[in-house]
This record gives C-alpha cells, sequence and structure tokens, in this order.
C-alpha cells in the first residue's frame, strides 16, 4: 500500500478507531475486571439469575420464530415478484423498499393500533361476538414477532429477489425441455440454488430480530428482550456493568450466529 | 401451472396487504377527531396536524434531526468519499480487510453501539451530548456513504482519468473535474440514504439524549409510551410522505439495482 492510499484512507480509519473500536474493546476488557481483580463473575451472576435466562430465552425464541415465518413469508412472494413483468416487477419492488426506509417507530406504531385492546383487531372479534372480552396481544412476545415480521420482511424479500435476479435461467429452461415439469424443475433447479440466499436473507432477520430495540419497546410492554435489558440497566437503573456485559453477549451471539449461518450458506452453494 | 400461479400471486396480494395494510391505517387514523386513535376513525380533522406544530417539542427535535443528520452527512462524505475512493480504485495487501473494517459499525448491534458510545464519548471522553450524537449518526452513516459510493465509481472507467493526467491535469483536479462529476448521482443518493437512516436512528439517539436534547424519533418514542392521540400517526404521514419523496429521487439517482445487491 502507497502513501497516497494510505492518506485517502486515514481520516476515516482513525475515526472509526477513536469512536468505535476503542470504546467497544473497552466495554469489552471492562466486563472482565471488578475490584481491580480478573474475574468472570459479571458473567456467572447473569447466568445464574433466572430474569436474565428467560429474558434471553425469549428473545431466541421471538427472533427463531420471526425469521421462519419471514422465510415463509417471503420466500413465494420474491419468487413472485421475481417471475412478473417488468412494470408489475418495479412496482412491487417500490413497495418493498418503501417500509424499509420508513421509520420503525412509525411502523412499530401501526401495530399498537391494531392489536391494541380497543385495536382494529379486538374490535372486529368483539363486534361480531367471535370473543366475549378483548384479547391481550399487545405487549406480549406475539405482538413484538408481529411487529419484527413486518420490520425485517420487505428485508428478506429484496435479499432473495437479489439471488433469484442472478440466477441462471436457462438451467431452468434446460431442465424443462428435458422433461422436467415446472415443479419438479423449481424443486431441482431453483429452489436449491437460491437456498443460500435464503439463509443469507435468514441471518439477517435473525441478527436484526436479536437486537432491534424499537419494536419490543413499543409492542413489548413489559415484556423484556436482550436489547430492552441493556438499554433498562444504561439508562433506568444505572448499573453501567450489568449492560457492557449484555452488551458484550449480543455482540457474541450475534458473530456466532452469523459466523455459523454463513458457513451453512457457503457448504449450500453448489457454486462452491 | 395456471392454478399454480394464480395461488402464488393470490398469496403474494396478501403479503403486501400484512406489509402495507397498517402503514394505511395509520394514515387514515390521523384524521380522527377525537382524542383517542380509533379506527375507522369517527369523522375528519386536521386538528392533530395541527396539534404538531403546536407542541413545541416535535418542532425542536425535528430541527435536531435535521441539523444531525444533515452535519453527520457532511462529516461521514469528508471521511467516506476519500476512503471509497482509494478502495475502488486501487489494488492492495489488506484491502479486503480494510473495506471490512469501513463496513463494520452494521455488524455491530445498533443498541450495543449506542450504549459504549454513551460510555466512552460522553463519560470518559468527557464529549458535549449534543456532539456525541453527531459523532453517533456519523459512525452508522459512513458504511452507507462508502458502500453506495463505491459501487457507483466501480461503473467509472478510471481509464479516463488516466487520460486527464497524461494531459496533464494534476491529481486533485482529476478528482474534482473528472471523477466526482461522473459519479454525481451516486453521492446524491448516499446522501440521501444515509440521511433516512439517520433521520430514522433510534439505537443511537436513545442514549444521547439530554437536557433539551433528543431527536423526532425519540421524542415519538417518548410520547407513543405516554400518551394514545393522533399526533403520531399524524406525525407518521409526514414522515411517510417524506420518505416517499426521497425514494423517488433515489430512484431517479440510481435505480433500485443498490437495494438488491448483496
Amino acid at each position: 500500500m502507497n502513501k497516497r492510499v494510505l492518506l485517502l484512507l486515514l481520516p476515516g480509519l482513525l475515526f472509526l478507531a477513536v469512536f468505535m473500536l476503542v470504546p467497544i474493546t473497552l466495554t469489552i476488557a471492562s466486563t472482565f475486571v471488578q475490584d481491580g481483580k480478573l474475574t468472570l463473575e459479571g458473567y456467572l451472576y447473569f447466568f445464574r439469575d433466572g430474569y436474565f435466562n428467560r429474558i434471553l430465552l425469549t428473545t431466541l425464541r421471538v427472533s427463531v420464530v420471526t425469521t421462519l415465518v419471514c422465510m415463509v413469508l417471503g420466500y413465494p412472494a420474491a419468487y413472485y415478484i421475481s417471475r412478473a413483468s417488468a412494470r408489475k416487477k418495479s412496482l412491487l419492488l417500490a413497495l418493498s423498499i418503501f417500509p424499509l426506509l420508513t421509520s420503525p417507530v412509525v411502523r412499530s406504531f401501526s401495530w399498537m393500533i391494531i392489536l391494541g385492546k380497543k385495536g382494529l383487531i379486538n374490535s372486529f372479534l368483539v363486534n361480531t361476538g367471535l370473543t366475549a372480552k378483548p384479547l391481550d396481544i399487545l405487549y406480549t412476545p406475539t405482538a413484538m414477532m408481529i411487529g419484527l415480521v413486518h420490520l425485517f420482511l420487505p428485508l428478506i424479500i429484496i435479499t432473495l429477489l437479489g439471488v433469484m435476479e442472478n440466477l441462471d435461467h436457462e438451467l431452468v429452461r434446460a431442465a424443462r425441455s428435458l422433461g422436467a415439469s415446472p415443479f419438479a424443475a423449481f424443486r431441482k433447479i431453483t429452489f436449491p440454488l437460491t437456498v443460500p440466499g435464503l439463509i443469507i436473507g435468514g441471518i439477517l432477520v435473525f441478527v436484526g430480530s436479536l437486537t432491534a430495540y424499537t419494536t419490543p419497546a413499543l409492542l413489548g410492554g413489559k415484556e423484556r428482550v436482550v436489547s430492552t435489558f441493556l438499554y433498562q440497566n444504561a439508562m433506568t437503573l444505572n448499573d453501567w456493568q450489568a449492560a457492557s456485559v449484555i452488551a458484550v453477549i449480543m455482540i457474541v451471539i450475534t458473530f456466532v450466529v452469523v459466523g455459523l449461518m454463513n458457513a451453512w450458506a457457503n457448504r449450500l452453494n453448489p457454486k462452491g | 401451472m395456471k392454478e399454480g400461479n394464480r395461488m402464488l400471486s393470490l398469496y403474494t396480494l396478501l403479503v403486501f396487504i400484512f406489509l402495507l395494510g397498517p402503514l394505511v391505517i395509520i394514515s387514515i387514523t390521523s384524521f380522527e377527531p377525537g382524542t383517542v386513535l380509533k379506527f375507522p376513525p369517527e369523522g375528519f380533522s386536521l386538528k392533530w396536524y395541527k396539534n404538531i406544530f403546536e407542541v413545541s417539542a416535535f418542532m425542536e427535535t425535528f430541527r435536531t434531526s435535521i441539523v444531525i443528520s444533515l452535519l453527520g452527512n457532511l462529516l461521514a462524505l469528508l471521511l467516506g468519499v476519500p476512503a471509497a475512493y482509494a478502495l475502488s480504485r486501487y489494488r492492495f495487501r489488506g484491502r479486503d480487510t480494510l473495506n471490512a473494517v469501513f463496513l463494520s459499525p452494521v455488524l455491530i448491534p445498533g443498541i450495543v453501539l449506542g450504549f459504549t458510545l454513551l460510555r466512552y464519548l460522553i463519560v470518559v471522553y468527557n464529549l458535549p451530548i449534543v456532539a456525541g450524537l453527531l459523532i453517533g449518526h456519523t459512525v452508522i452513516m459512513l458504511p452507507f456513504i462508502i458502500r453506495v459510493i463505491a459501487s457507483s465509481l466501480e461503473n467509472f472507467d478510471f481509464a479516463v482519468e488516466e487520460a486527464a493526467q497524461s494531459l496533464g491535469a494534476t491529481r486533485v483536479y482529476t478528482f474534482f473535474k473528472v471523477v466526482l462529476p461522473n459519479i454525481r448521482s451516486g453521492i446524491l443518493a448516499a446522501i440521501l440514504i444515509a440521511f433516512l437512516e439517520s433521520f430514522n436512528n433510534v439505537d443511537i439517539s436513545v442514549f444521547m439524549t439530554g437536557p433539551g436534547i433528543s431527536t423526532l424519533p425519540i421524542q415519538m418514542l417518548t410520547y407513543v409510551q405516554n400518551y394514545f392521540d393522533p399526533t403520531i400517526a399524524a406525525i407518521s404521514v409526514i414522515l411517510m410522505v417524506l420518505t416517499a419523496a426521497l425514494m423517488f429521487i433515489i430512484e431517479r439517482l440510481m435505480g433500485f439495482a443498490y437495494f438488491t445487491k448483496r
């Protein structure tokens, strides 16, 4: 690397080093020190505590379900968009990008109107006599999950669309000309070739759900997930040591999940 | 297969109803004349739109949001444009690693980044909250700026630049007179995408509030947790109109290919 290149990169690198790398490294380091001694007590305390384990479990459960639902809703939709006519395709692409660029506060808030005690769903259920009393949907893990699916569905659709656009349609045509039914061609060619994309999209949704703050904060009520628990420890309880431990746990989970799923996607990739 | 096609298009229709229905509902409820959000609304009134302008906290945080997003954008451009140029123009050892470093802020969970920034910028480095807010927003905008600009530099033929230099133009002169004009629309798109990213940010901003300092999304979040009147629905509509307008410009500038590219 010559001096010119270094000079162009240096301002950005320094900025990220001072304002991101150093703070994060120091935060990680701080969790292993207590009263001037090296210790794992910060972590043990958390995992011994049933409350935190429950929060972690809720978070993982909500994230897994969100990811699966997003895959089931997103894959067929993306497939449909990828096969649509040019005009329809650009319209549907625009309609997927719009929510993606819209504030998460706006999008989560819209679900408060729909899921609330006097919300759309409950007034329908009560008015039609399907239920005697309004159901408690808002401020439950279910509400969080619905909000998160809504938040990340466009992301998985757009990711899958990118993969499907790159798919070599000659392969599908070849299979068809050799006598494969449309469904067989889909099952043998299209699906296996797009599965790595589905996993990549899944990673984005899973990590997004795991670390999302706005949606659980608005739709979860008293129900905590790790991100809202981190915020609560930092800002309400002023327990920065605890918040740092949660932060490190979040970083570790994120990296492990991304690493494992990336490896999986690469192994499934027939192109190697 | 015809049957299958119809099923698939119906399925897709339902997916899009799920995706856009809530946004339509929020828009309709913003015209509710009463004090409680209802769907369908009991009449038509613009009074909650008027309320936005009367609650001073909304106007103040809106201004803060705009200023932080614009200043942060400027900072991210100053840091990001040279980096994006170096990463696309030159081949050197460690290039992939450096590329990954510049994109790394998107890998760190936002809420974690926000907390560590609070802990170190404000408490250890002793910066004022506004500075922390600005720096945090610059950090999260940087990857978007670099990614979008690098992708528009990919389509630029650097032979043109070499030609200008062989004719005697200096490097700096060529950059401003040849390279920049050619990727102008990419830069504008990068600015808009980064702006939306920063303007909508909650994860960083939620930690960077102080006396009289907050951003619009945080103000909305706090308001919703305390009141349930149609004001937030009205703001939502205004924000969606703004988003749609910016999205239209982004499409004009570089199409939507950027979004589907990984």
